[in-house]
């Protein structure tokens, strides 16, 4: 890298940002932060053959933020002058009833995170139009050859180049560059009068070649293809409590929504968590183990460093069944005294930063994945999901299948439409009997939504039997 | 911020400035070989305050701008959107930009509306407050309504807190038919979360309440905003699950509304002619009894979705989406319309970033004649939704799958809280389901609903 920090890319200098820094760490603020952003994102979609849609969006700007106590004070700029980033820092530090500062804050470090999760060049994440149009192509063209039934294909391919710099008052100011991508394919497959859906995609921070290296973009087309075939044939979903089986992957949208959200610290800290007070508690079965990892390689939920510029980490969560931590930002670990784990994140400069999850999985198990199939007599084998959500104070939540199967004297015999899972997060990893030896990562297309912020995230897990859970189908059991 | 005047360089701009720039981009479109453009210019300001237990939690002040460019060169098209308004980088953002529609294929049907359905009159609709609220204000109305959730019930013990939020903002819109658009427009919302938690299981509960409104004189007082939140989060304390069984199921206004918006987004043009919705095909069929009637008001005043003009320039108004029972409109723009041989219905939506799509404006069920109390005692066991998570909802097929909680009917009554249990259905046969609807249609939002009542649904829980 030929820059320390991508500083100049916004137009300012670093004495206007240390000098704004100053402005906003007065005497009562005790943190505060410059976070410079640019992003340029690039779709490209097709439908019915035609890639006929193509959009491009460039932002720019800075958030700057003051935190007193437990307040915190904050505003955004899209321009960069020095007088919009004195404006910005005054707004900030109302909060904490002083006047401005005239000094500027020393910030000795200046670096680049310590590694490079994601060594994409600029050159490499800049594709041309024409090879993405080919890309969608060759998609539309094997969606369409895996059965005549497939009516419609529609594909997109979504790119985005962040460059950030972070400029703290507790002398850091390092910069990083975040390429994020996402190819998505999605088929409509029509028998009579009966038509049905099925989706499938895959990205995370890497380059283009991504796609084509073991034909991962026509694996996505076939497997789109064949989720919206089976979905022909497939039966009611049965309603009721009986036991479920989830496979490995992105099933661990689970893990995400019935105790990642219950950990993030802010609502710990509020006591508005169901997982409030329950560290060193047992929350889970001995056999489960959780992480919360952001320095996987490449992968869509990876960070250098989070958004307040502390590298990202690998955070023991749940160990052996037990409550070990929570996932922290700046703002929480200083006011709850716990470590800063490097979860702060926000979805721009116009957003404040939350404690948000990375890549979070149940590590491993060593129980067969067959047999952990035929332990059930009569249950639901649960392959893709759609999406979850969970409410936080009460631990209710719910995620609702996208490729499930009934599980019948063991054996997996018919494909359940319309499944939706809904449990209790403290109380549901209690129920886990299995965990298959098989872990597997998401294919990298998570996102996960928080007030009103999205941010990119993955999932994984390892096959699991849980020995029950309300399935909300239309059938009855 | 309160005791100093920021004197706001955007808003108070000479008028005319998004206009020209507008204009300018425009020309520098057809300069760079576009043969038809259109752009959209916003800016605007945002407020917000959040106060937890009584003291300040978040402060948040900003000032945004955004320019969305849609150029065609021939039947070619693409879309882009910058922040930067500085001439360079304006002229290099016009430039990728036709050069983005030169690599995608040519669609024979894209292309700005016809010259002349252009909106050749614009409304006054009432959309702006310019009362300025500084922050010391909006921290004692926030402040004022967490405390009377504080106050109702011993068991309200902890909050997310209360948040309220003012933004003001200008959108012009203007394309090279030579039209030209411009609104103003405001919000001022108020919203509280309180948590009751349970004084022997200590077990917690969440809920909320807020009120929005275009105008700030218009809102609901704060003290009655968190009376209502805290009422239904104490309500909640010892939810239990029930067994899994059909019933009939009454959703409230809240979920109603998100039955609506489930309608709203199956009648889009876009995910029609695709065959992605449940209701293709179904344009003059029945979907639900005759006392059903299902409006889209572009035009009401001081609505919260109105706008004089839509994303390409068209006028809104009302629309009709279900007659009687019987489907009678899509939403429209210009290009999906055309994909279904209909004329555009004045639906563009156009956030700008975004393609152009369509989207609702003020969409709502017309409401019944019965009180929630008569659709209450006409079930004798049976679920009233007052919440509803996750996505199950497959919009091809209609299938519908979801958490819910509520509270569980017994001869007519509210008998006790319930939680953790799904409803599933089809939403066709919902609509179809219908029995009876409530009188109480209330906007707090662009889609609405009043209470409503579906014959039967699948509960499921123990």
């Amino acid at each position: 890298m030929a820059q320390l920090i991508p500083l100049d890319s916004f137009g300012v200098t670093e004495h206007d940002v240390l000098a704004a820094l100053g402005r906003v760490k007065v005497r009562n603020v005790d943190y505060a932060d410059l976070y410079f952003e640019s992003c340029i994102s690039e779709s490209v979609s097709m439908e019915e053959s035609l890639v006929k849609r193509a959009t491009k969006s460039i932002s720019q700007g800075v958030g700057v933020r003051a935190t007193a106590g437990e307040k915190t004070g904050f505003a955004y700029s899209d321009d960069l002058t020095r007088h919009d980033l004195e404006l910005a820092a005054d707004t900030a530090r109302y909060i904490a009833n002083s006047p401005g500062g005239a000094q500027p804050v020393p910030v000795p470090i200046h670096a680049r995170p310590a590694r490079d999760l994601y060594p994409v060049s600029h050159a490499q994440a800049e594709v041309p139009t024409a090879d993405r149009v080919t890309l969608l192509n060759r998609i539309d063209a094997e969606a369409r050859r895996y059965d005549p039934r497939i009516k419609n294909v529609m594909a997109s391919f979504n790119t985005e180049y962040k460059i950030v710099v972070v400029a703290t008052s507790d002398g850091t100011l390092i910069g990083d560059v975040q390429p994020l991508s996402r190819l998505q394919v999605t088929c409509i497959a029509e028998e009579g009068k009966n038509r049905q859906i099925g989706s499938f995609g895959g990205g995370g921070r890497i380059g283009f070649e991504f796609y084509s290296q073991e034909d991962r973009y026509l694996h996505y087309a076939k497997e789109a293809a064949r989720i919206a075939i089976l979905n022909l044939s497939a039966v009611d979903a049965p309603a009721g409590v009986m036991p479920v089986v989830l496979g490995g992957g992105w099933p661990g949208i689970l893990l995400h929504e019935a105790i990642g959200h219950g950990l993030e610290a802010d609502f710990n800290r509020k006591k508005t968590s169901a997982f409030s007070n329950l560290l060193g508690k047992r929350v889970a079965s001995d056999v489960c183990t959780i992480v919360d990892d952001g320095t996987l390689p490449g992968r869509r939920g990876s960070l250098n460093m989070d958004d307040e510029g502390t590298p990202t980490g690998r955070t023991m969560l749940i160990e052996k069944g037990i409550l070990r931590g929570y996932i922290t930002d700046k703002l929480n670990a200083r006011l709850m005294g716990i470590p800063v784990t490097g979860n702060g994140r926000r979805e721009s400069y116009q957003s404040i930063v939350l404690p948000r999850m990375t890549n979070t999985f149940m590590l491993a198990g060593d129980s067969q994945p067959e047999d952990v199939i035929k332990s059930v007599n009569k249950g639901l084998y649960a392959v893709s999901f759609g999406g979850g959500q969970v409410d936080i104070t009460n631990g209710k939540f719910v995620f609702s299948a996208s490729e499930a199967y009934l599980i019948e004297d063991g054996k997996i015999t018919k494909p359940v439409k319309g499944a939706t899972l809904i449990g209790s997060g403290p109380d549901i990893l209690t129920r886990v009997s299995m965990v298959g030896h098989d872990l597997k990562l998401d294919e990298g297309i998570g996102t996960c939504g928080k007030e009103g912020q999205s941010v990119p995230v993955g999932v994984g897990l390892p096959t699991i039997r849980i020995d029950e859970i309300t399935v909300g189908g239309t059938a009855s059991h | 911020m309160s005791r100093e005047s920021h004197k706001d360089a955007l808003i108070t701009q000479a008028d005319g400035s998004l206009r020209k720039l507008a204009h300018d981009v425009l020309g520098m479109a057809i300069q760079s070989g576009a043969t038809e453009a259109d752009v959209v210019v916003a800016d605007g300001e945002n407020l917000s305050v959040q106060v937890r237990l009584g003291a300040v939690d978040r402060l948040s002040k900003a000032r945004e701008k955004r320019l969305g460019l849609r150029i065609f060169v021939g039947k070619r098209s693409a879309s882009s959107s910058t922040s930067d308004f500085s001439k360079d980088s304006l002229r290099r953002f016009v430039s990728e930009t036709c050069a983005l529609a030169k690599a995608v294929v040519e669609d024979p049907i894209s292309g700005l509306p016809e010259a002349a359905r252009m909106a050749t009159e614009q409304p006054e609709l009432d959309l702006y407050d310019d009362t300025r609220l500084d922050t010391d204000r909006q921290i004692e109305l926030a402040k004022r309504a967490e405390a009377a959730a504080l106050a109702t019930d011993a068991r309200i013990t902890n909050s997310e807190g209360a948040d309220f939020d003012s933004s003001w903002g200008r959108v012009v819109l203007g394309n090279s038919h030579g039209f030209v658009g411009e609104y103003r427009s405001s919000s001022y919302s108020l919203a509280v979360s309180p948590i009751a938690v349970d004084p022997v299981s200590g077990s917690m509960q969440r809920d909320a309440w807020y009120d929005v409104r275009r105008k700030f004189r218009q809102m609901d007082a704060p003290e009655a905003i968190g009376t209502e939140a805290a009422k239904r989060a104490v309500r909640r304390l010892g939810a239990r699950k029930v067994g899994t069984k059909r019933v009939p199921v009454v959703f409230d206004q809240e979920t109603a509304g998100s039955l609506l918006g489930n309608l709203c987004s199956a009648a889009s043009g876009y995910a029609l002619y695709k065959g992605a919705s449940f209701l293709a095909g179904q344009l003059g069929k029945r979907l639900a009894p005759d006392w059903f009637t299902v409006y889209d008001d572009g035009r009401m005043v001081g609505g919260l979705g109105s706008r004089p003009f839509d994303g390409e320039g068209l006028p809104t108004g009302k629309n009709t989406i279900v007659d009687k029972g019987v489907l009678s409109s899509y939403l429209l723009d210009t290009y999906s319309g055309k994909k279904l041989g209909l004329p555009s219905t004045g639906n563009a939506s156009r956030s700008v970033g975004e393609s152009p799509s369509v989207g609702p404006t003020n969409f709502y069920l017309a409401p019944g004649t019965h009180s929630v109390e008569h659709l209450l005692r006409s079930v004798k066991d049976g679920l009233y939704v007052t919440e509803l998570i996750g996505f199950g909802i497959n919009m091809v097929t209609g299938d519908y799958s979801r958490g819910a909680g509520g509270f569980w009917i017994e001869n007519g009554e509210l008998a006790y809280p319930v939680e953790e249990i799904t409803i599933a259905g089809n939403l066709k046969q919902m609509f179809a389901d219908i029995e009876l609807i409530g009188s109480d249609l209330v906007f707090r939002g662009r889609i609405a609903s009043p209470t409503l009542k579906i014959a039967q649904m699948m509960v499921a829980g123990n």
